[in-house]
């Protein structure tokens, strides 16, 4: 917010500076209509701002200004010497609150309105409010910011990028000369002041993404209102910073998703509560950095991309064939919605078009050296990410070499270097591709030199490895020849025809002045990935060789197919069996489901976006002692769970995300599980027991299911054999029920009490009533 | 109206290209390839802290590669914003040509066909103007 503040000072300082002129100008011709519609562009632009600040002094002045200069343009008031008087020392007022703004002094409020008063027709007070001219035009000191082209920003980055290059270049010639102390203590002071400078004029360009985001809000609610839809947005990351240049490459991109978010993804109200959603949809946007990449993720709960849709109107539209459309894997359908002329809505609408959207969009973001990965959940929403690079020219990096050439790699996704001769490293040569066992981890191995196309030059066991971490991706080791030194490079994209390959993600020069190809870790690893059989790594990875697995233990899991079709896994220990019922036994009762099994009624988990027809596959998981079913579509295999479980964001149905085969799969949690599903179903005989009375229907069908919510087992006056009730529950007038000596609660049907005396419960104090229930449930615990 | 052409030999022909594309002519000295990149790339050079992409005119015209020498001249382009420099058999000069450019009448092989923007006629000759970004961007452009 502070940025945004010094942002509207500069803006609103510059415009009374540029204003000045136009000032005295109107002054001396109030007829003047350019001049009139000049100042009320600024007291109409300083009136925006200031509302959205939350600066009162400031609004009510602009507005009042606004008002008047709006009337005399309609024609309704003559701009008469008075008017302008009073215009011009409202302009000065709102200079002087502007600098105060800044520099943090008070300005006196009192005459405020007097000025405000002075506009009016009518006034007619002291005539003291005679315009200081000079107080507007005369220069504010204490700049503190000043704007500056980004083009000459580029310059200046462009400059230090070269000093980098220059020092890096000095830096070898004084490692190759003799050794002279004074001499490399001046270097390393140059060194320390580029270092420095550098810092700086990077963060000049970086500009918080927060300023993406900002347009957000309005055009969620214009277009939301605009369809007659309901979204709520929730905006995350905006203290990211990126590169501004970036953020404008950006800007389309994500408006344009946003927008179809809103019109294609998130359905209608009423179409939402009939797939069992809350009416209003959620619209997340989110910013963070992971590595070297922002990651900038949209999603949606709406109704995600219907794969099937989209390939047959893919047919239809020529763009492929039946027998391709075969062969897709549902990601490759998913992104179909980046082929032109593609679009899944019914009818076209004004807001995203006719389907120039999604293919414009992977083309902006791809030019600037992004990618947009799609993850869609029919009916649930639809996920879709813009990773964009830094492009902070200048980045750390590891050079190493293969097959007689350098290549750099970016050290931020660098996990770790190994020599291959350690007695840590085992590399495992498994149905043509590689596994490397370094200590107790295994990676998949990927030699550079095989990525590449090159020789090596360094025989098996001479090679280093290097583990990296792509961002997004999993840990793998890249077999190099040899690894040099670690250097600060300035990158700059390559071109198009070199990045075309997918390997590398720019170009740099060494301090030789040779140029270096900076390699995309990613890229690497997708381009490996495709060149090995994937088959073969999804076995080697599933079932690694039993010599060296007795360092660690695995988990057997089973994996299955959610009803959404996800795939998900859950611990083999904690399922009691697989059961198949009839969606007859299952309830939605308060909220939660239930499932009648075996004369027992279990909570049912798995369900939440509603059953299917006829029967229900179900998970019995115990953990124990008590047991909750958990719905599901299909078993697919038992796996063991090998990989190291990436935790999920925050609690919930899924603790994290482990790779099973070469793919994600989601881990439950059962812990989670039983925390949320067992809570109110315990065992009936341990609930405690609420009496209502017998026959009243406000209590038999609303009270009830609040009562039974909080945990109790509800008997009626008349089932008296179901034991002793801990709670009677009454209304005001009637009696008590007659079961047991419990608490009597009594609840009356009217706002107010009667009396000092009434301890009675107003019906719908839903607080007091829960309060209430709470108590008494406690103490029967503690009894 | 008067136009200055840069006439060059390329792959055995007298070519022109227009002398306000070109950016400079330099001798290359050293070359690394960039593995897996398509053929007309023929690698990147280091002209004065810059990259350049270096493009084998032989590959783009789809007449096989050119031959390797210690010492290269090359034409130094910008497309897109990224330089280039294009591998040339030599630079001979830079004329002033008068007449307009001409329609190509004659059938051209190939590569050729693809990178020519019409005829010029310089010093009694006529020439093949060459259109440098259809030269940069490769065989590849042309498919897709």
């Amino acid at each position: 917010m502070d940025d945004l503040i010094q942002e509207f000072i500069a803006e609103t300082r510059e415009m009374l500076e540029a204003l000045s002129g136009e000032i005295v100008a109107w002054e001396a011709a109030p007829g003047d209509r350019a001049r009139l519609d000049e100042i009320f562009r600024f007291v109409h632009t300083v009136k925006g701002n200031c509302g959205f600040f939350d600066l009162p002094r400031l609004e009510s002045l602009s507005h009042a200004a606004e008002d008047v200069l709006a009337e005399v343009r309609a024609g309704r008031r003559a701009a008469d010497q008075k008017l302008v008087n009073a215009v011009l020392a409202v302009i000065d007022r709102i200079g002087e609150l502007v600098h105060a703004l800044e520099t943090g002094e008070a300005v006196g409020s009192e005459d405020d309105e007097q000025l405000i008063n002075a506009l009016s027709d009518a006034y007619a007070g002291p005539a003291q409010v005679e315009a200081a001219l000079g107080g507007a035009t005369e220069v504010r000191k204490n700049l503190r910011s000043i704007r500056l082209s980004v083009d000459l920003l580029d310059r200046m980055m462009s400059g230090v990028s070269d000093m980098v290059l220059a020092r890096n270049e000095l830096a070898r010639r004084l490692r190759e000369a003799e050794r002279d102390v004074a001499v490399e203590a001046a270097f390393e002071r140059v060194s320390a002041c580029i270092a420095e400078m550098r810092d700086a004029i990077t963060r000049t360009r970086m500009q918080r993404i927060e300023n993406l985001f900002l347009s957000l809000p309005r055009m969620v609610r214009d277009l939301s209102a605009e369809l007659g839809k309901q979204v709520a947005l929730e905006v995350d990351g905006g203290d990211v910073e990126l590169d501004r240049e970036m953020i404008e490459m950006i800007r389309d991109p994500l408006t344009h998703i946003v927008r179809n978010a809103i019109d294609h993804g998130i359905e209608a109200p009423a179409e939402r509560e009939k797939a069992k959603k809350p009416a209003a949809g959620i619209l997340r946007v989110s910013a963070r950095q992971s590595g070297n990449q922002i990651l900038i993720e949209v999603a949606d709960d709406g109704r995600g991309i219907d794969g099937d849709k989209l390939v047959k109107k893919a047919v239809a539209n020529g763009i492929l064939t039946a027998e391709q459309a075969e062969r897709l894997s549902p990601a490759q359908r998913n992104a179909l919605i980046f082929e032109a002329g593609l679009s899944t809505a019914r009818e076209v609408t004004a807001i995203s078009g006719r389907g120039v959207g999604m293919d414009v969009v992977r083309a902006n973001i791809e030019r600037i050296g992004g990618i947009v990965d799609v993850e869609s959940r029919l009916g649930n929403g639809l996920r879709l990410t813009l990773r964009v690079p830094l492009t902070l020219t200048i980045i750390p990096a590891l050079t190493v070499s293969v097959g007689g050439q350098n290549y750099a790699i970016p050290r931020s996704a660098i996990e770790e270097i190994v020599r291959s001769r350690g007695n840590s490293v085992r590399i495992e040569n498994l149905g043509g591709s590689a596994i490397a066992s370094i200590r107790d981890k295994r990676v998949p191995l990927i030699a550079l030199a095989d990525v590449l196309g090159v020789e090596s030059r360094a025989g098996e066991d001479e090679q280093n490895m290097i583990l990296l971490r792509p961002a997004g991706g999993d840990v793998y080791a890249l077999a190099v020849d040899t690894v040099h030194d670690h250097e600060e490079l300035v990158v700059k994209p390559a071109a198009p025809a070199v990045m075309a390959t997918g390997l590398y993600a720019g170009t740099t020069l060494a301090d030789d002045g040779s140029p270096i190809l900076l390699l995309d870790p990613s890229g690497v690893a997708a381009n490996a990935g495709v060149m090995l059989d994937q088959n073969e790594i999804d076995k080697l990875t599933a079932k690694p060789a039993s010599a060296s697995s007795a360092a660690r233990e695995d988990i057997p899991a089973l994996m299955f197919r959610t009803l959404e079709g996800a795939r998900r896994a859950v611990r083999l220990a904690v399922v009691e069996r697989i059961e198949d019922v009839s969606v007859d036994a299952i309830q939605e009762s308060a909220g939660r489901m239930r499932v009648a099994l075996d004369g027992r009624i279990l909570p049912l988990a798995g369900c939440e976006n509603g059953v299917p027809e006829g029967t229900l596959r179900i998970f019995r998981l115990t953990d124990g002692a008590s047991e909750i079913a958990y719905g599901f579509r299909e078993v697919i295999d038992i796996v063991a769970l090998t990989d190291e479980v990436q935790p999920a964001k925050g609690p919930g149905e899924v603790c994290g995300v482990t790779l099973v085969n070469g793919e994600q799969v989601e881990l439950l949690d059962p812990y989670w599980l039983f925390e949320m599903h067992l809570e109110g179903a315990a065992d009936p005989a341990e609930r405690p027991v609420c009496a209502l009375p017998a026959g009243d229907s406000w209590m038999e069908n609303i009270l009830r299911p609040i009562v039974e919510n909080a945990g109790y087992r509800v008997v009626r006056e008349g089932e008296a054999e179901a034991g002793e009730a801990d709670v009677l529950i009454a209304s005001a007038e009637g009696d008590v029920p007659q079961i047991g000596s419990g608490k009597v609660l009594r609840i009356r049907a009217r706002a107010e009490a009667s009396g000092a005396k009434d301890d009675s419960i107003y019906r719908y104090d839903r607080a007091a009533l829960l309060t209430a229930l709470s108590q008494s449930a406690a103490k029967r615990k503690k009894a | 109206m008067n136009e200055l052409h840069l006439i060059l030999r390329l792959a055995g022909e007298r070519v022109a290209i227009p002398a306000a594309d070109v950016e400079s002519v330099v001798e290359l000295e050293g070359l690394t390839p960039v593995p897996r990149s398509t053929r007309h790339v023929a690698g990147l050079s280091a002209l004065r802290s810059r990259v350049l992409t270096v493009i084998d005119c032989f590959a783009s015209l789809e007449l096989g590669r050119a031959a390797d020498r210690q010492v290269r001249e090359a034409v130094v382009v910008e497309a897109d914003g990224h330089p280039y420099a294009l591998i040339v058999d030599s630079v001979e000069d830079v004329v002033e040509t008068a007449s307009a450019v001409q329609p190509v009448r004659t059938s051209l092989g190939g590569g050729w066909r693809r990178v020519a923007k019409g005829m010029i006629e310089a010093e009694g000759d006529l020439l093949l103007l060459i259109d440098t970004q259809a030269l940069i961007a490769g065989p590849a452009a042309q498919a897709a």
